[in-house]
């Protein structure tokens, strides 16, 4: 497992060595829910011995943080566990062993009531199929959450009028769920994760049951709604483009284990095995990679070459470089020429991949 | 076991059925059970209802007696109130259900009901079913959620709804009546008991069908276990809860008419009763029309508060009309005061075609008369008589028009014979064992085949279509039967059900399929049965008994036109919810319509089938026991001489003796259609 540099936020979630375990015997391969019963093969060697037991195991051994303001994404197969994590996280399900540390508080050791309290105030989810009750309108269904906590009437509109704006669906406010397209509800769902202002936003597979062009109109909301609010993020997805699109760091599983984590280039440039490189296989590089990606720092000279921006995408790049044999220069965000790239940098960064591959194979 | 055991045994029996039959000389107890075996259970239970009377009885009478309070109350409440009023509130209640449509059939219904002179008797019906039905409800819900919660309760729970709803209605009255004794309460107990599982059942159904994603969005919202329950699980499952209180009013409407039979209430139901037995027709047509309207009054209101889309109603223009009707309500109690029209419906207002119809049922039945014996006596001669007594003592110069020769005999035996040899030929040997089976009762006649015979094959059947468990259930509960000396009862019950059940089915299916074929039959069909399923059993009889006059041909027809309605509707339903994948790859391949039919859709279709057979045996026993009211000699008769003269043992033993042949039918039916499903992988539900 590669991890990755994490950002310098705070941490605001913390995933310690989570276990989730299905069937009869599953609180017996653990004692006292500890979940860090030693390195990675220990822990591999673990799963499969409670596998050989005949119990299913859902989540194994996974840990990562979400820092303050992070759009954390986890990718993996069906049936890889994405679900089941999260579930762990909003305490959905109970994980079998582990720790999950909100702001360093361990939220396993809360007490039903101190777990609805939290969820009523620090936590938003959004549901695959949306989860919205079918015998409220829109703005009933977004101020649920305020409902349940005994918000009056007047208050807990305005509230939810308030997130409904948020979503862009004002005017729609009398409709019933099963009136409105599947992209309607789930702005639904996602205004009334954000009535009670969460700091913790879960969000299993918001998009999968909507069409690719609604899909991308709901992606560009997403992320203008986290541009204004900044929540901490867990994002689960089965698209690698959409992850790319708005991850700022990324979890590839595999039979309930955490295979990689990294920044989505990471991944793309430095997949951990073939498993991680099938998700990324299908990615368009030059569309996706940045000037800045592929800049090999150094002191060739720059002088009197073109200048492009670090953020320029390899697309962009091409005729660019196409006319410039001598290459370019690559300047970052604050100004700096950070480096050169030429023709050849370009083909031996969309090569990486193959190259991989060959040495994988060795 | 080999595969030959099936068609050995069934020959077995069937040379048995002959044999038994010709020597029946010195071996007469292997054919009629001998009366020195019988050790009848009556006195032991009469004893031990009287032990438990003699003890908790004084309970149970002082519950009965709190009970009669509200019935009383109720019954009052809806005298005093001007009619006007009632009528007011019924219409505005069908308009909030669905619309202007059923308030307009409300309206009419209750012009009817008042016009025709039936108001009085009415309401005190109604007033039971309204007193009945939220306690149902109660107990229903209560039970609902207990089963919803814990998986051990369901699985306790439902075999003892499967019980209580493949039991007679008729079964339940007499420990009732006993129990609390002659009364307006024996008609509420025992509509509540009868009328509380639906609601059992739609209440699991509804709190577990909840979506998981809606519990889990509830949770993440932060709702406590209480709020869980009371504002996600209970209104997402809102809409199953009131089928279950549309099944339960009707339910215990149909239990309410039929505990009138008890007699001492002033209420419709006994209205029926009274007039069917004086053989005022018209009268009895009349009073059967305000039961059926009241039925599917409460069906229809009942149904549309269940069906309907809150999305389309405003709370706003709620609270307006009920506004409005309040204002209406007291506007009319005020004038009800001035003007007695509003307060009473006049009686020289009151119409009553009776006599008129009276006279143009005479007049169809004598010139009619020719036809009507003509098609009673073909259906008596050649179909029940055979079926009853056997081809052997059926076919006379009197009734077919020839005797029964010895070439004749040898021939329908070589009639026999030949059509087995050809299965046995084809490979179908259990088809051709059954069919020397069949030929050999039919000959012999299903009242005259030995006792021992009979048990040991319906055992076997048992047996070949479900298992050891059920076959050991089957011979006991048979058992049970012989040696209480009801056998003979039982064997009736069993012609003339099977005699139904086996019309409906061939009818039933066949008019099921038509219908799964062509929307304009289905158009036609389904009002009707739709209309025969929510009639209360009584009324059904009316028109047949006006026409065939009392008799078993008339109970077979009552039991046909009521229990055809399930074999009907399951059978297009199966046909026309099959997954579509199979039904386009078979068109794909090149199927005609007919081949699609017969080798797609029927096989695929017959477990739902199957179920509706199930159901039409259901229908067809509740039937029976009604039935016997004009002239069978079954078992139901045997209920009504234990209800007519007090006596628990013989009404109980006879009633044990339906539900023995109602769950045995049952569960082979039960085991047929989840065999196929099994095999098919699909899942079949009700319609
Ligand atoms: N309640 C349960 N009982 C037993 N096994 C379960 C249960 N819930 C999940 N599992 C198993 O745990 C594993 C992980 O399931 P999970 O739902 O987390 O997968 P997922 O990655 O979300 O898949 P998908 O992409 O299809 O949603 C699966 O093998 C599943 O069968
Ligand atoms: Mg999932």
């Amino acid at each position: 497992m590669t991890s990755a540099p994490s950002t310098s936020r705070e941490v605001k979630l913390s995933c310690r060595n989570v276990w989730k375990i299905y069937g009869d015997t599953a609180q017996s391969h653990f004692t006292a829910r500890q979940g860090d019963i030693g390195d990675e093969d220990t822990a591999k060697a673990h799963a499969q011995n409670i596998r050989d037991a005949g119990d299913i195991v859902a989540s194994a051994n996974v840990s990562f943080d979400v820092h303050v303001g992070e759009i954390f994404v986890i990718m993996g197969l069906s049936g890889s566990g994405k679900s089941t994590i999260v579930r762990c996280l909003s305490r959905l399900v109970e994980p079998t062993a582990g720790e999950i540390l909100f702001n360093g508080e361990n939220l396993l050791d809360q007490t039903p009531q101190q777990l609805i309290e939290f969820r009523r105030h620090k936590m938003g989810m959004v549901f695959q199929n949306f989860g919205l009750m079918p015998h409220l309108n829109v703005l009933d269904n977004v101020a649920f959450p305020l409902e349940l906590q005994g918000i009056p009437l007047a208050k807990r509109r305005a509230k939810a009028a308030q997130v409904i704006e948020l979503v862009g669906l004002t005017g729609r406010e009398d409709s019933f769920p099963r009136q409105l397209s599947g992209g309607q509800q789930q702005r639904v769902g996602i205004a009334r994760s954000l009535a009670v202002e969460p700091d913790l936003w879960f969000l299993d597979e918001p998009f999968s049951a909507l069409d690719p062009l609604i899909r991308r109109q709901m992606q560009d909301e997403f992320l203008r709604i986290q541009a204004e609010l900044n929540k901490s993020i867990v994002f689960i997805t089965h698209d690698f483009l959409e992850a790319l699109r708005i991850a700022d760091r990324m979890a590839i599983m595999r039979d309930g284990q955490v295979v990689q984590i990294g920044r989505p280039v990471d991944l793309i440039l430095n997949p951990a095995d073939d498993y991680v490189r099938e998700f990324t296989n299908d990615v368009p590089w030059e569309m996706v990679l940045t000037a800045g990606d592929i800049v090999l720092p150094g002191d060739a000279a720059t002088d009197g070459l073109q200048v492009v921006d670090a953020t320029e995408s390899l697309l962009d790049l091409l005729p660019v470089l196409a006319a410039h044999e001598e290459g370019v220069a690559v300047r970052d965000s604050a100004g700096q020429i950070t480096g050169v790239i030429k023709a050849r940098d370009f083909v031996r960064a969309l090569a990486s991949g193959s190259e991989a591959t060959t040495q994988a194979a060795q | 076991m080999s595969r030959h055991t099936q068609p050995l045994v069934w020959a077995t029996l069937a040379a048995l059925t002959v044999v038994l039959h010709a020597l029946s000389g010195p071996l007469t107890y292997l054919v009629t059970y001998p009366d020195a075996w019988v050790a009848s259970p009556t006195d032991a239970m009469n004893a031990g209802m009287q032990a438990f009377v003699g003890v908790f009885g004084p309970m149970f009478k002082v519950v009965g007696s709190i009970l009669e309070w509200p019935i009383w109350a109720a019954q009052n409440v809806l005298r005093i109130v001007p009619w006007s009023v009632v009528a007011l509130l019924f219409v505005v209640l069908g308009y909030a259900a669905s619309g202007w449509r059923l308030a307009a059939f409300v309206a009419v219904s209750l012009l009817y009901m008042a016009g025709i002179g039936f108001w009085a008797e009415s309401m005190n019906s109604l007033a039971i079913v309204l007193i009945s039905v939220p306690m149902a409800l109660a107990v229903g819900f209560g039970f609902g959620v207990w089963g919803a919660y814990s998986e051990r309760a369901k699985r306790i729970i439902m075999p003892m709804l499967d019980l209580l709803q493949t039991i007679p209605a008729f079964a339940y009255l007499l420990p009732i009546l006993i129990l609390f004794g002659f009364g307006t309460t024996v008609g509420l107990v025992s509509s509540i008991l009868y009328a509380f599982p639906p609601m059992v059942r739609n209440t699991i159904l509804g709190l577990r069908a909840v979506p998981s994603e809606i519990v889990e969005a509830g949770l993440i919202s932060g709702a406590t276990p209480s709020q869980l329950f009371w504002k996600v699980k209970m209104p997402a499952a809102r809409a199953q809860m009131l089928l279950g209180v549309n099944q339960t009013t009707m339910a215990s409407l149909s239990m309410v008419i039929i505990a009138s039979i008890i007699g001492g209430t002033n209420d419709i139901g006994w209205e029926v009763l009274s007039t069917i037995r004086k053989a005022q027709f018209g009268e009895s047509l009349l009073v059967g029309f305000v039961i059926a309207l009241i039925a599917m009054v409460l069906d229809r209101i009942t149904y549309g508060f269940a069906t309907k889309d809150r999305a389309m109603s405003g709370a706003k223009a709620q609270r307006a009309l009920w506004t409005y009707t309040l204002i209406g309500a007291a506007v009319l109690a005020a004038l009800s005061l001035v003007v007695p029209f509003f307060a009473q419906w006049p009686a020289t207002w009151v119409f009553d075609p009776a006599p008129q119809m009276n006279a143009a049922l005479e007049y169809v039945v004598i010139n009619g008369r020719v036809a009507i014996e003509t098609l009673k006596n073909s259906a008596f001669f050649f179909l029940m008589l055979p079926v009853k007594i056997g081809l052997g003592k059926a076919v006379s110069p009197f009734t077919w028009g020839f005797a029964l020769t010895p070439a004749l005999i040898a021939g329908y035996a070589v009639i026999v014979a030949a059509f087995a040899a050809w299965a046995y030929i084809k490979g179908k040997r259990t088809l051709a064992a059954l069919a020397l089976l069949a030929g050999a009762f039919l000959f012999v006649g299903l009242t005259n085949i030995s006792w021992l015979v009979l048990l040991v094959s319906l055992v076997c059947a048992s047996y070949f279509i479900s298992g050891r468990n059920l076959a050991i259930g089957t011979g006991l509960g048979l058992l049970f039967l012989i040696v209480a000396g009801i056998w003979p009862q039982t064997v009736l019950s069993l012609y003339l059900c099977g005699l139904g059940v086996l019309v409906c089915f061939i009818f039933g299916t066949g008019i099921g399929i038509w219908a799964s074929e062509s929307k304009t039959v289905s158009a036609i069909v389904r009002p009707i049965i739709d209309t025969l399923q929510t009639m209360p059993l009584f009324v059904i009889l009316i028109p047949f008994v006006m026409v065939f006059k009392i008799g078993e041909f008339t109970a077979l027809l009552a039991v046909i036109a009521y229990a055809i309605v399930p074999a009907i509707r399951y059978t297009e339903h199966g046909l026309r919810n099959l997954p579509e994948s199979v039904t386009e790859a078979a068109t794909a391949i090149g199927a005609t319509r007919r081949q699609l039919l017969f080798k797609v859709k029927l096989p695929l279709a017959l477990p739902a089938i199957m179920l509706g057979l199930n159901q039409t045996i259901i229908y067809a026993i509740g039937m029976l026991v009604i039935a016997a009211l004009v002239g069978t000699n079954g078992l139901g008769q045997q209920i009504y001489i234990g209800l007519g003269d007090g006596d628990f043992g013989v009404g109980m033993t006879a009633g044990i003796g339906m539900a023995v042949i109602a769950m045995i039918a049952d569960r082979m039916t039960q085991a047929v259609s989840k065999r196929k499903q099994d095999e098919y992988g699909l899942s079949t539900d009700a319609p």
